[in-house]
């Protein structure tokens, strides 16, 4: 039965994740951009709802709800909304918490879930882009090769965020002709992690390069075991998680913009009162919307355990393009202000043009 | 809960559509856009006589998705289809108990019969509000005058079979307080189809001038309470019954012009496709060819365009107030039809403009789509004033 309401759950974790993006996030995202650091207390407050443990098996210490994509990209619009680089951030855990719970073996569901469950945020993270301009997902140069009980990894990667401070990395790299996940231990012999990385956005979210040089894992840490990991699906999820995101910094752009332009006089009347600026806010609204339909689309498919790369993909590459669109109105809207770093849409538009290059660093 | 899922009997019937599209749209498609005013009867009676099947949807998703399937055979063909249309749409939106059975139910009987919509006027298009046609009461009849353009269905409704709904002023010096709406029936004296259009596009459907000269009408015609409500004229409800009849029509032209934006597509993937040439999803744009990238942006907003045609449609069947979804949908599209058909002429090269394929054809036709039930321009403008919460004062 076709339907687009939210179900009384989803609405209300909507709203409870709104209210704090509009009261907290939304009162330090400026700070944190200039400093480089979102506070514990924050990342912990959002910690307490649970967004991940909620999914996770009592055994392993979590609520053992029922894990819905699509739930998560509503939390994850709302987040973003408040401000992307925090609702990345926040949600970084997932990037080992879900490939994990969905295609770990027992043993890694048991030695890595729990510390999902805790009380106190717990950074882990995730490498898979490298520092190359013609990066592909599906093709990557670092490789992980047997070598009697060890996996050995060699390859540079970049944008890891939070790798510093992160207890587990999930790194991904080729293996006999595919792609694999392999847990890595902080610490590992082998793993160095470089400076942090100096971005155009999404500055208070620290992200590292990362190099491998022949680093041993045991062969038990390869995601999911023997039988490896739908790596697919695991791309599908991010481009969904990254197309929420959108959503969330699209809305957040032209909400501004709207609001500016009927605020702001020119020759009289607000300027919203002109097609030209009026226009572009109607678009604006189209779009947004467009954007979040097609990425419930494909968050459903997901959740239906079917292959969505069409559908994740087309949403990713969609909302890539009308992100920069919307973002970029934004500032156009506010003129000579927009470029000013007391309104927040310079920001938005910074942020806006990650999107499209941070594929697989979100994965909600 | 959130769910795109059709049910085995909804997919069913579509596939049904799907079919006919093929065997019934396809086949003659061509030749009524070359002999444009010719007849297409043979097609009509069959339509005709399959006018139940699918009724059962009302006016949900499932019905508009069919309305794609209909259009990606065919849309100028989908438009001389028999059958309530916008004048019936008008009725069922507006009209009373008594007079949906009075003027409704003859489409369940005896021969094809059609129901207009004629609001255009010459000097006035998308401003509808400035409409010249008078409606005066004349004891127990209205007596209409003023002349009607770029009525579809026009020739058909008043020569052959069926209804047009017209729309006229009882008080000129009210605005908007005073637009009215009337059932004239076909054979009415006074009322005249006086000349059809050649267009660009949609050609076998006709598209006419009708006139009307002192054209009387029992009273009970009027769609709609015949007061004018000169005090408050912000309070303008005649014109807001026929901005609710587009609520529920504008929707559906967005699901026109995603059958023929999804014709486009298909024949050039279906074409590609057999040169080996496959869409690869998934790859990073350093990889893609500009082909692919051509096609997947195509289709992304196909995709995004039918998401919110879907939406608003389902809030029109859910009863849900849907005054900027139905815009949002007719805006975008509008600009996606327009958008995936010229692609699709250039991509296809000599295919593409060629009369031999269907493709020149599907860019002409898709095109009224972001035109028809309100501009492009004009359903933006509905869109920015509920998303600013500006009056018309205040967005002009």
């Amino acid at each position: 039965m076709i339907s687009f309401t939210p179900s009384e759950e989803q609405q209300m974790i909507v709203n409870t994740v709104r209210q704090f993006a509009n009261d907290e996030i939304r009162e330090v995202y400026r700070d944190c951009e200039e400093s480089g650091e979102i506070p514990d207390d924050l990342v912990n407050t959002a910690w307490e709802f649970g967004l991940i443990a909620t999914a996770i098996p009592e055994e392993f210490g979590g609520l053992g709800e029922e894990q819905s994509i699509l739930t998560n990209s509503l939390a994850t619009e709302e987040l973003a909304w408040g401000d992307l680089a925090i609702a990345m951030k926040i949600l970084c855990p997932s990037l080992v918490a879900y490939p994990i719970l969905d295609m770990g073996t027992d043993d890694q569901k048991k030695k890595y879930l729990p510390a999902f469950c805790e009380e106190k945020y717990k950074a882990a993270t995730a490498a898979l882009i490298e520092p190359r301009f013609n990066f592909d997902a599906t093709e990557l140069s670092t490789k992980a090769k047997l070598d009697g009980g060890d996996y050995v990894l060699n390859g540079e990667k970049c944008y890891v965020p939070l790798a510093a401070d992160a207890d587990v990395i999930l790194v991904y790299a080729a293996e006999n002709g595919g792609c694999q996940g392999f847990i890595v231990e902080k610490g590992t012999k082998g793993l160095e992690i470089g400076e942090r990385e100096g971005n155009m956005g999404i500055k208070a979210l620290p992200t590292y390069e990362l190099s491998l040089k022949d680093c041993r894992v045991p062969k038990e840490n390869r995601l999911g075991g023997e039988a490896g990991c739908d790596y697919n699906r695991i791309l599908n999820r991010s481009r969904v998680a990254l197309s929420a995101m959108a959503v969330g910094l699209a809305r957040a752009s032209f909400e501004y913009a709207r609001d500016y332009a009927k605020d702001r006089t020119a020759f009289g009347e607000p300027i919203a009162s002109r097609q030209a600026i009026a226009f572009m806010l109607a678009e604006n609204a189209i779009e947004v919307d467009a954007m979040r339909l097609m990425t419930w689309e494909a968050a459903w498919k997901l959740d239906r355990k079917e292959d969505a790369t069409k559908e994740a993909s087309l949403a990713k590459m969609y909302a890539d393009d009308m992100v920069l669109l919307v973002t970029d109105r934004g500032v156009q809207v506010l003129g000579g202000h927009g470029y000013i770093r007391e309104h927040p849409v310079e920001l938005y538009l910074r942020n806006g043009r990650g999107i499209a290059t941070f594929l697989g660093m979100a994965i909600v | 809960m959130i769910d795109f899922e059709l049910s085995p009997e909804e997919q069913a019937i579509l596939d049904k559509a799907h079919e006919d599209a093929l065997k019934l749209y396809r086949p003659i498609a061509r030749y009524y856009d070359e002999h444009e005013h010719e007849s297409p009867d043979e097609f009509i009676d069959t339509m005709w006589s399959k006018r139940g099947e699918g009724a059962l949807f009302g006016l949900g998703v499932a019905a508009a998705l069919r309305i794609e399937e209909t259009c990606w055979g065919d849309a100028g063909l989908m438009l001389v289809s028999p059958g309530i249309g916008l004048g019936g749409a008008a009725v069922t939106a507006t009209g009373t108990p008594e007079q949906r059975e009075r003027f409704l139910k003859r489409f369940n009987e005896g021969n094809p019969k059609w129901g207009a919509m004629a609001m255009t006027e010459p000097q006035c298009g998308s401003d509808t509000s400035a409409i010249q046609t008078t409606a005066v009461r004349d004891g127990d009849e209205w007596v209409l005058n003023g002349e009607k353009i770029f009525v579809t269905w026009g020739k058909r409704a008043v020569e052959q079979e069926g209804i047009v709904v017209v729309w006229a002023t009882v008080d000129k010096s009210a605005g908007r307080a005073g637009m009215k709406s009337f059932v004239v029936e076909c054979g009415t004296p006074g009322m005249k189809m006086e000349k059809l259009e050649h267009k660009l596009g949609i050609r076998a459907s006709d598209t006419a001038t009708v006139v009307f000269e002192d054209c009387r009408i029992p009273f009970e015609n009027i769609l709609g309470s015949p007061e004018v409500r000169k005090i408050d004229k912000t309070k303008t409800e005649g014109f807001k019954k026929a901005m609710a009849t587009f609520d529920a029509t504008r929707p559906i032209v967005a699901a026109m012009a995603l059958g023929v934006g999804r014709a486009s597509l298909d024949f050039v993937k279906e074409t590609l496709d057999k040169e080996g040439i496959k869409i690869r999803y998934g790859l990073p744009r350093t990889k893609l060819t500009a082909l692919e990238r051509d096609v997947m942006e195509m289709e992304a907003h196909y995709k995004a365009a039918k998401m919110l045609m879907m939406r608003a449609v389902w809030m029109m069947s859910q009863l849900l107030p849907n005054s900027i979804e139905s815009s949002m949908a007719k805006a975008k599209a509008g600009l996606a039809v327009t958008r995936i058909t010229q692609k699709a002429v250039e991509l296809m090269g000599p295919l593409g403009y060629s009369r031999k394929n269907l493709l020149e054809k599907w860019m002409r036709d898709g095109k009224i789509n972001d035109i028809f039930e309100g501009t492009g321009q004009i359903n933006m403008l509905v869109v920015a004033r509920r998303v600013l919460e500006f009056s018309r004062d205040q967005l002009k």
